[in-house]
């Protein structure tokens, strides 16, 4: 990425990233990743690749053992456990690849959940209305409990959520799987469309090699073990 | 939010959230209701004579004294000389008197010789007089004033002749059918032992027993008859027990002793609050048992209800995730759950206390008229608030089980919750 040297903060960074469970050979060896704001990255690989791994690292959901994660120049390393979910409330979207809603809430008070934890978001309400209604759906289902709705409008109300801090890191772990065809390619256009206009990074995960595609970056976990510099 | 969140969660679950508090809406009001029949029970309890200053009788333990002259129950191990008590009477100190003389009984209901000083001073409660709800206090030897329950079980009326029975059980063989009484008077309800007495002069007493020999049947061809035995000296000879109400409270104790020390007979003096108190002693025993029994009740409760936690933790796993990857600490998962426990455990303490005003102002009437019981339909004593932040306290202890192990989940699992 030599053409991106100049001072802008990158809005992911990763250094020497070493990560092993108990008794067990570092599954994930990362000398040296970086993403300017609002490039975006595949990252595919087989189950047992270290990628849920990689997303609760980003997510700061898991401490960084050795190395560094910068997330728009925050390190994770210098953070609490609670100073990371703050981070993830107001700098993180995390997108699951189905049942990324609680139920028994409507779809408005699911986009607004974040602004319970983050730092205060201005005009929250205001641009969940702004993003439900970007993103396609309609008003009435705003006040629905979210339940109700169907896989590919949870997918979308999910995507709102995620972007509502206009977050400098989005990440998606195979929020297509759960869609057919036509629905995924629309949702790939909506969500990278999106992010590129809140200016947020996706870090995308799947093992569907048909969505690479979508993407200029890619991070094969399974050469990332054998020690191949990425990027 | 929390607060939100907790509320539509438990909303979401109303199925399951309704029996769970149900069957702590149930512990709880039995707990209360059990607290409140205690206290009830104490009041009415030490609310059986009230005014009265001492209780005399023969030498006995002070229970048993209390036990047969104020609540009718037991017997009198001897009985005391008129004499002295006239003596007694006159004492500087003694304000009034009542005499009681005991050992008849009709229909198994205690009947009490006494006179007019019984209803001018006798008091209960809050220094209650009592009161006539019809009919006037006896005047004649044959004439009878009832308690309220006596009047309504056996359905009396004024004007009714009624026939007493020597001794106390409920049959008996010797009746006083020579001399029967007219119902002048009965008495208002006063929810003490009063209620379930018969009262009538000690004239009466003596009279009914005229021409019998100590302690059985008159003797053969000797009976008196009604008209003839009115012209007799009918002062008695001995009578139980009697109260006394001193001029003033600081002579209490010098007069007990006076009376402990009487030269003529051996007599007993107590103080009835101080015997009471010693009764009641005795008694809650029983209640303070009965109120473990239900702080186990509750226990058992929690315990069920914190398995039901535990078993739908698994289902509320992708529900916590959500949560820590919108940027809830794990601790939020932790304060979720012990709210939700909370706001069920508030639920069921309404539901309780509603369920226990309902029911006792329901019953008011029939505890009344049935067991004589006067209970006040507010189920709150100063001691209640201590019970029910006790239950709220153990709910919470309880809840921190699910609450900690879904924390530690939380941690552990991180975000992507494979189902």
């Amino acid at each position: 990425m030599s053409e991106y040297t100049d001072l802008k903060i990158p809005a992911l960074e990763l250094k020497s990233l070493v990560f092993s469970w108990p008794d067990q050979a570092p599954l994930l060896n990362i000398p040296q990743l970086q993403l300017e704001q609002g490039q975006h990255l595949f990252i595919y690989g087989s189950s047992g690749s270290g990628k849920t791994t990689l997303l609760n690292l980003l997510a700061g959901i898991y401490p960084c053992q050795q190395g560094d994660i910068f997330i728009a120049g925050q390190s994770m390393a210098a953070l609490s456990a609670s100073k990371r979910d703050k981070l993830r409330a107001s700098s993180i979207g995390v997108v699951f690849q189905q049942l990324n809603l609680i139920p028994y809430l409507t779809v408005l008070q699911n986009v607004l959940l974040v602004s319970a934890f983050a730092k205060k978001i201005p005009q929250a309400e205001q641009r969940a209305r702004y993003l439900l209604q970007k993103l396609g759906l309609d008003q009435q289902l705003w006040q629905a409990p979210a339940n109700q709705l169907s896989v590919g409008q949870q997918q979308r109300v999910a995507i709102a959520r995620a972007l509502l801090t206009q977050p400098a890191l989005l990440i998606a772990d195979e929020p297509t799987s759960a869609l057919d065809h036509k629905h995924r390619d629309g949702f790939m256009q909506l969500m990278l469309s999106e992010a590129e206009l809140c200016g947020t990074t996706v870090v995308f995960v799947s093992h569907d090699p048909a969505l690479r595609s979508y993407f200029k970056f890619e991070l094969d976990m399974e050469q990332l073990q054998q020690g191949v510099q990425p990027c | 939010m929390l607060m939100q969140l907790a509320r539509a969660s438990l909303w979401n679950r109303k199925g399951t959230v309704l029996m769970t508090v149900i069957s702590l809406t149930i512990s709880i009001a039995l707990l209360l209701g059990i607290d409140h029949i205690r206290h009830e029970a104490k009041s009415s309890f030490t609310s059986t004579v009230s005014g009265t200053d001492l209780i005399v009788g023969a030498r006995s333990s002070q229970l048993n004294l209390l036990l047969y002259s104020v609540f009718r129950i037991g017997n009198a191990t001897n009985n005391i000389g008129w004499k002295n008590y006239q003596t007694v009477k006159t004492h500087p100190q003694v304000a009034w008197s009542i005499p009681i003389s005991l050992g008849d009984s009709h229909r198994g209901y205690r009947v009490i010789g006494t006179n007019e000083d019984y209803f001018k001073f006798y008091q209960y409660g809050e220094k209650q007089p009592l009161k006539l709800a019809q009919g006037k206090v006896f005047a004649g030897v044959y004439q009878a004033v009832l308690g309220s329950v006596v009047a309504q079980k056996l359905g009396y009326k004024l004007g009714e002749q009624i026939t007493l029975s020597h001794g106390v059980g409920s049959i008996s063989f010797t009746q006083h059918k020579d001399k029967p009484f007219e119902v002048v008077g009965i008495l208002a309800p006063t929810g003490t032992p009063v209620d379930q007495s018969v009262h009538i002069p000690l004239q009466g007493i003596e009279a009914i027993h005229l021409g019998w020999q100590s302690g059985g049947m008159p003797a053969p061809g000797k009976s008196i008859s009604a008209e003839q035995s009115l012209n007799m000296d009918l002062e008695p000879k001995v009578i139980t027990a009697y109260m006394l109400g001193l001029k003033s409270k600081m002579a209490t104790f010098a007069v007990q002793r006076q009376l402990n020390e009487f030269k003529a007979e051996p007599l007993s003096a107590i103080l009835p609050g101080v015997a009471l108190a010693e009764l009641w002693q005795m008694l809650s025993m029983v209640e303070n048992m009965l109120l473990l029994i239900t702080a186990l009740v509750i226990v058992a409760t929690l315990v069920g209800i914190v398995t039901t936690l535990l078993a739908g933790l698994k289902e509320r796993q992708r529900e916590m995730a959500i949560l820590r990857a919108v940027g809830a600490p794990a601790s939020t998962v932790f304060l979720l759950i012990e709210l939700e426990l909370l706001l069920m455990a508030l639920l069921s303490i309404g539901a309780a206390l509603l369920i226990l005003v309902v029911g006792l102002w329901g019953f008011r009437e029939l505890l009344a008229s049935q067991y004589g019981l006067f209970i006040s339909i507010n189920p709150w004593h100063d001691q209640t608030g201590v019970l029910l932040s006790a239950v709220l306290g153990l709910t919470l202890v309880l809840g921190a089980i699910p609450a900690f192990l879904a924390y530690r989940r939380a941690l552990a699992s991180g975000l992507m919750v494979r189902l």
